[in-house]
């Protein structure tokens, strides 16, 4: 495979065929669908190839590229893939791949949804493998606005009503449509992505504007007071993105508004941009004020874990729940990244992978029952275990994951940042941490229980649904088969994750 | 091959085949009867294996098999594997034994059931065994762990098999969630150790703990958060609410999982563990003082019950106490001891019950009676259980209750012996009331022609009642010599245990009989003259309700209360900024008049303001 730019065929792959997709396939459905999924297929074959082939005893950055684009300035287009970055694409490609069979029946404008949706695979990808800030930024802005149009134009809804003291801002705002929830979520990103900007800028002055490259900003020592505020920017600007609290009011909104693969993209892999965005130019560039701000990073993670699970307890929209527990999970992140220990910071990368996995999952069914049941009310659906069985078993894969329950993802992710947080500065993080996990039980089983395993609802309208079919089964097949997969061996994960996070904690703590 | 440890892993890794296929091959699931010959056979197979596996272990032969599960910074952090020894290849043989048993007799039992739902079942119950064994043969605390919380996940699916029932679905989830609460402790626990040990690894740590290289700070709390994790899962108060509810499952799950294995297992990880625990004597003080105090307040609710499965239940409920008192006096094979005979005659108690509620139709008791005659098999079978329970000589429960008794008494717990024996007392008056209610005196009105069951319930029902007296005629002849535990564990029980033991069995009996049997006391009078305590223990001695309280209003108000700061105060925030934005947009539009006028005073305007800036700026 020597010579072949695998990771750009794998980044621009979607792109490609987006573009095919506007060009050839006008009022062609069908074709649609089959150009899209041959673009996925490419990107999850080139990204499965870098996993396989990613030179463990070697570690480090491999499968680079360069190509100078204004060299006077010192842009380049660099990309590479470490331990982290390479899971983090295959993740991506696993989404993306079962998004295209998620949206399988989308109706409305199919060719400008699939091309948007495609557009932004890239914005992702590029984030993930690109070593120049520059185009980072760019690649992290082009995964970010597509979202606009499409939670605005395909997205769905929900009924808020305005009350409390802010009542009237909230009806001023329009709180609960659709075109909200997009420009909620688009300016609130783009809010953040200014900071980002800001501090990217910082320190490319700080090294006399000679270059963006990652690899040598990493080489420098910057100065503490720079280091500072410049963290603080990238830990808004990216935090905003992974849903620390209290910037993370977008998320609920956003994900419940936007339409079923939408949803499984951003909370699956557009939140753990900012987590990545985060580790990697937050603790990569800025060690020192990394060490010295963990305190806040791993509090607020731990407020994300418990508020966000019990505010996903109070749901009554499906949607909501599943949004909420978002937060609580990229809490758990968070928290691993701040512990500053190898195994938290290995848990907090598998979260990040099993949490996109998972909510994918969860997504993709949410989108399957509203499809068949038209409902996304928790408390009046009931009884689906026994009409649809698939979706049934495989929400409750999802729920178990989510849970922490061992032999699926979500529990070495959990462990491992659990002893990250004991052995880290704090300990008692440990405690909010476990917590979390308890709640989270909680909510899930109440939530499987009263839709699928429970009393039938008498609600005429639910009776005889039928299961998941034909394209859905792949989407759910798939992502049920990876949560496993990963639960049952999770060294298939931890393994190249481990080859970065010995150095990154190297440079941050000396050990 | 001696002591490889291949048996054992054969043993675990069939069962684990069967879950797989069955999860699988969807088409042979769904045709229900051949995908339960398929487990069956695997379970037959894996008795066997445990059976090798025992008999290489029965010695001092240990054995240990590990793969890397899950790897740091390089190294090793955490194995899979088996770890054969005398005490888990005997407690894998008993978990082989009674699975094997459970599902030949769920073939007769759940013979209704629609094919897909009986494949769905089998997978489960394969889950359950192969889980159950990983946590037997567990060599470190990651996996004991992963296993403990596969074999909840198995309890949850097979409490909720028929979701359509309303309390069914509740059951499974309130157990769960029960269960989960104890393993926040153990989990804490887990953590904890092992930052303190360096090792997850049961024998690494066994080495440390013997050569005195462990650190004692901060161990009780330790050993005392692990300790909650057996509270959740063995039932002890006052997580043992969901045990009665789990009843609501098929009865063949209720005598494997939650009478015979699976609630047993926070009792095996304390004695897996008792070098910790005997580190900390003060957290086995509680674990004693829980246990006696766990044992006679089931008692006495069983008492209570009509529901021959719940009285059944908090039977369990209070047989677990009398093994965690056991441990907590130090003696943990004598908890052992009684795990294994009680894991024989209370699977049997189940099935049996099983038998019947599948006759009559119904699990209330005064719907029963004189099926001793209509059912002379299932009668035999369940009296030969209950003199078990009872602890009458020459039965299964009769020496390991005594060696029990006999631990307590030497380990100078006074008190907790005298809860003891107020226990066996009732223990044998609840279960001769539900033989005499049941077995013995008139038919109810309504008839339903009961008879004893087919083949394939019998069979089994006969093997675990052969066992149960063999066990205890074996212990008879040989005296109480356990095949395990170490030696410096002996004590001799004082010369009246014994008498006073049976004696109180024999009350117990006694007053069931003339109570239940000759009426010459009136069932009534005997419950008005117990008043308060009866109307305690009719309402659970309000447990439920506090646990319903907590979670209904405490939890579950606290998480509206959350979710509505978020959505109108941390929300309402930002809403009012893009609010605000907004309307100054607005109003400041109202300046772009359009007028050329407007403009050009506002040109004059800027121009004077600048005009005066500069003039300050110079003076």
């Amino acid at each position: 495979m020597n010579g072949v730019p695998i990771l750009s065929v794998m980044t621009w792959a979607p792109f490609v065929s987006a573009l095919a997709i506007m060009f050839f396939a006008r009022r062609r459905p069908m074709l649609v669908r089959w150009t899209s999924l041959a673009g996925a297929t490419v990107s999850l074959v080139a990204s499965l190839w870098v996993y396989w082939a990613y030179d463990r005893e070697l570690a480090g950055f491999q499968f680079r590229e360069e190509i100078a684009l204004v060299p006077s300035l010192g842009i380049s287009y660099l990309v590479a893939v470490d331990g982290i970055s390479a899971l983090m694409a295959l993740l991506t490609s696993i989404i993306i791949f079962s998004g295209v069979f998620a949206s399988w029946t989308v109706k409305e404008r199919s060719q400008e949804f699939y091309a948007l949706l495609l557009i932004l695979v890239t914005g992702v990808y590029g984030v993930f493998v690109s070593l120049d800030l520059f185009v980072f930024f760019l690649f992290y802005e082009i995964a970010v606005l597509p979202m606009y149009l499409l939670i605005g134009i395909w997205g769905s809804s929900a009924e808020v009503r305005p009350q409390g003291i802010f009542g009237w801002a909230m009806g001023r705002t329009g709180v609960g449509t659709k075109e909200y929830a997009a420009m909620k979520l688009t300016l609130y990103l783009l809010f953040g992505s200014a900071f980002i900007l800001v501090g990217v800028l910082a320190l490319y002055v700080a090294t006399g504007s000679q270059t963006f490259s990652f690899l040598t900003l990493a080489s420098m020592e910057f100065d503490p007071a720079l280091q500072t505020w410049v963290f603080l920017a990238f830990y808004i600007g990216f935090g905003i993105l992974a849903g620390i609290w209290p910037l993370h009011t977008w998320s609920p909104d956003g994900h419940a508004s936007a339409p079923t693969a939408v949803s499984m993209l951003h909370a699956g892999v557009l939140m753990k941009l900012g987590a990545y965005g985060f580790v990697r130019l937050g603790m990569g560039l800025l060690p020192d004020a990394a060490v010295d701000w963990a305190w806040l990073v791993g509090t607020i993670g731990c407020i994300n874990i418990v508020y966000g699970a019990l505010s996903a307890m109070a749901q009554i929209d499906l949607k909501y729940v599943i949004a909420y527990s978002s937060v609580s999970h990229m809490g758990i992140v968070m928290l691993g990244v701040a512990t500053l220990t190898p195994n938290g910071l290995n848990g907090a990368v598998f979260q990040m992978f099993a949490h996109g996995i998972m909510t994918g999952l969860f997504f993709a069914l949410v989108g399957l029952v509203y499809e068949k049941a038209h409902s996304r009310e928790i408390f009046k659906m009931g009884g689906f275990g026994a009409m649809m069985p698939g979706i049934a078993t495989a929400f409750t894969v999802g729920g178990l994951s989510s849970l922490g329950l061992p032999a699926t993802a979500g529990f070495p992710a959990e462990l491992l940042t659990f002893l990250g947080a004991w052995s880290s500065e704090y300990r008692w993080w440990l405690f909010p941490g476990v917590l979390g996990a308890f709640l989270t039980s909680i909510y899930v089983l109440r939530v499987a229980k009263q839709i699928f395993w429970g009393p039938e609802s008498a609600d005429p309208h639910f009776q005889n649904l039928p299961d998941a079919q034909g394209p859905e089964w792949a989407a759910l097949g798939i992502l049920v088969f990876v949560l496993v997969l990963f639960g049952v061996a999770p060294s298939l994960a931890i393994g190249p994750v481990d080859t970065a996070t010995i150095p990154l904690l190297f440079r941050l703590t000396g050990q | 091959m001696t002591g490889d440890g291949t048996f054992a892993l054969a043993a675990l890794l069939l069962h684990a085949l069967a879950f797989l296929v069955l999860a699988v091959v969807a088409p042979l699931r769904r045709l229900g009867r051949p995908a339960a010959w398929f487990s069956i056979l695997c379970a037959a197979g894996s008795l066997v294996s445990a059976l090798l596996a025992w008999q290489r272990h029965a010695g001092d032969a240990m054995s240990r098999l590990v793969w890397e599960w899950l790897p740091a910074q390089g190294q090793t952090l955490a194995t899979v594997g088996v770890l054969a020894d005398a005490e888990s290849t005997i407690m894998l043989t008993l978990v082989a034994l009674v699975a094997c048993l459970v599902q030949v007799y769920s073939l007769g039992y759940l013979s209704d059931e629609p094919a897909p739902s009986l494949g769905r079942y089998y997978a489960y119950q394969s889950l359950f065994a192969f889980s159950m064994m990983g946590l037997v043969l567990a060599p470190n605390f990651v996996q004991l762990f992963i296993c403990w919380e596969l074999v909840g996940l198995c309890s949850y699916l097979l409490i909720g098999f028929w979701y359509y029932k309303p309390e069914a679905a509740r059951a499974a989830v309130k157990a769960f969630w029960i269960t989960k609460a104890g393993d926040v402790g153990l989990l804490i626990g887990i953590v904890l150790l092992w930052r303190q040990s360096g090792t997850f690894d049961l024998t690494e740590m066994r080495v440390l703990v013997d050569n005195g290289a462990l650190p004692l700070a901060g161990l009780s709390l330790i050993t005392f958060c692990i300790y909650l994790g057996a509270v959740g899962k063995s039932a002890q108060f006052p997580l043992h609410v969901w045990l009665p509810d789990a009843m609501e499952g098929p009865t063949p799950v209720s005598a494997l999982i939650h009478a015979a294995t699976m609630v047993t297992a926070g009792v095996y990880l304390l004695l897996r563990t008792e070098w910790l625990f005997a580190l900390t004597p003060d957290v086995l003080l509680i674990v004693a003082w829980v246990g006696a105090f766990t044992a006679l307040l089931a008692a006495s609710l069983a008492c209570a019950q009509d529901d021959i499965k719940r009285v059944l239940a908090y039977s369990t409920v209070s047989q677990l106490g009398y093994m965690m008192t056991a441990i907590g006096a130090g003696f943990a094979a004598a908890g052992f001891f009684h795990l294994l005979t009680h894991g024989l005659f209370k699977a049997l108690l189940f099935l049996g019950a099983g038998a019947v509620i599948h006759a009559v139709h119904g699990n209330d008791l005064p719907q029963m009676g004189g099926l001793a005659r209509r059912m002379p098999q299932t009668t035999v079978v369940f009296l030969v259980g209950t003199l078990s329970l009872a602890g009458i000589p020459l039965f299964g429960g009769f020496l390991s209750k005594e060696e029990i008794l006999g631990a307590v008494w030497a380990g100078g717990l006074t008190g907790p012996f005298v809860l003891l024996m107020m226990v066996a007392f009732l223990t044998a008056f609840y279960m001769f009331r539900v033989v005499f209610l049941a077995f013995f005196g008139t038919p109810p009105a309504r008839d339903t022609h009961p008879h004893d069951p087919p083949m394939t319930m019998a069979l089994p029902l006969w093997i675990l009642a052969a066992l149960s007296l063999g066990v205890g005629i074996y212990f008879a002849v040989a005296g109480p010599a356990l095949p395990f535990g170490p030696a410096e564990h002996e004590f001799t029980s004082p010369d009246w245990l014994m008498p006073a033991a049976v004696g109180a069995a024999v009350g117990g009996i006694l007053l069931a009989w003339l109570t239940y049997q000759r009426r010459a006391i009136d069932a009534a009078t005997l419950a008005s003259a117990l008043g308060p305590i009866r109307h305690a223990a009719l309402r659970r001695f309000w447990m439920d309700d506090l646990f319903e309280g907590v979670y209904g209003l405490g939890l579950l108000g606290f998480s509206r209360l959350i979710g509505w700061i978020d959505r109108y105060l941390v929300d309402g925030v930002l809403n009012v900024v893009s609010a605000w934005t907004v309307t100054s947009g607005d109003d400041l539009r109202t300046m772009q008049t359009g007028r050329a006028q407007d403009y050009v005073y506002g040109v004059a305007l800027g121009l004077m303001i600048l005009l005066l800036w500069v003039r300050w700026a110079l003076a």
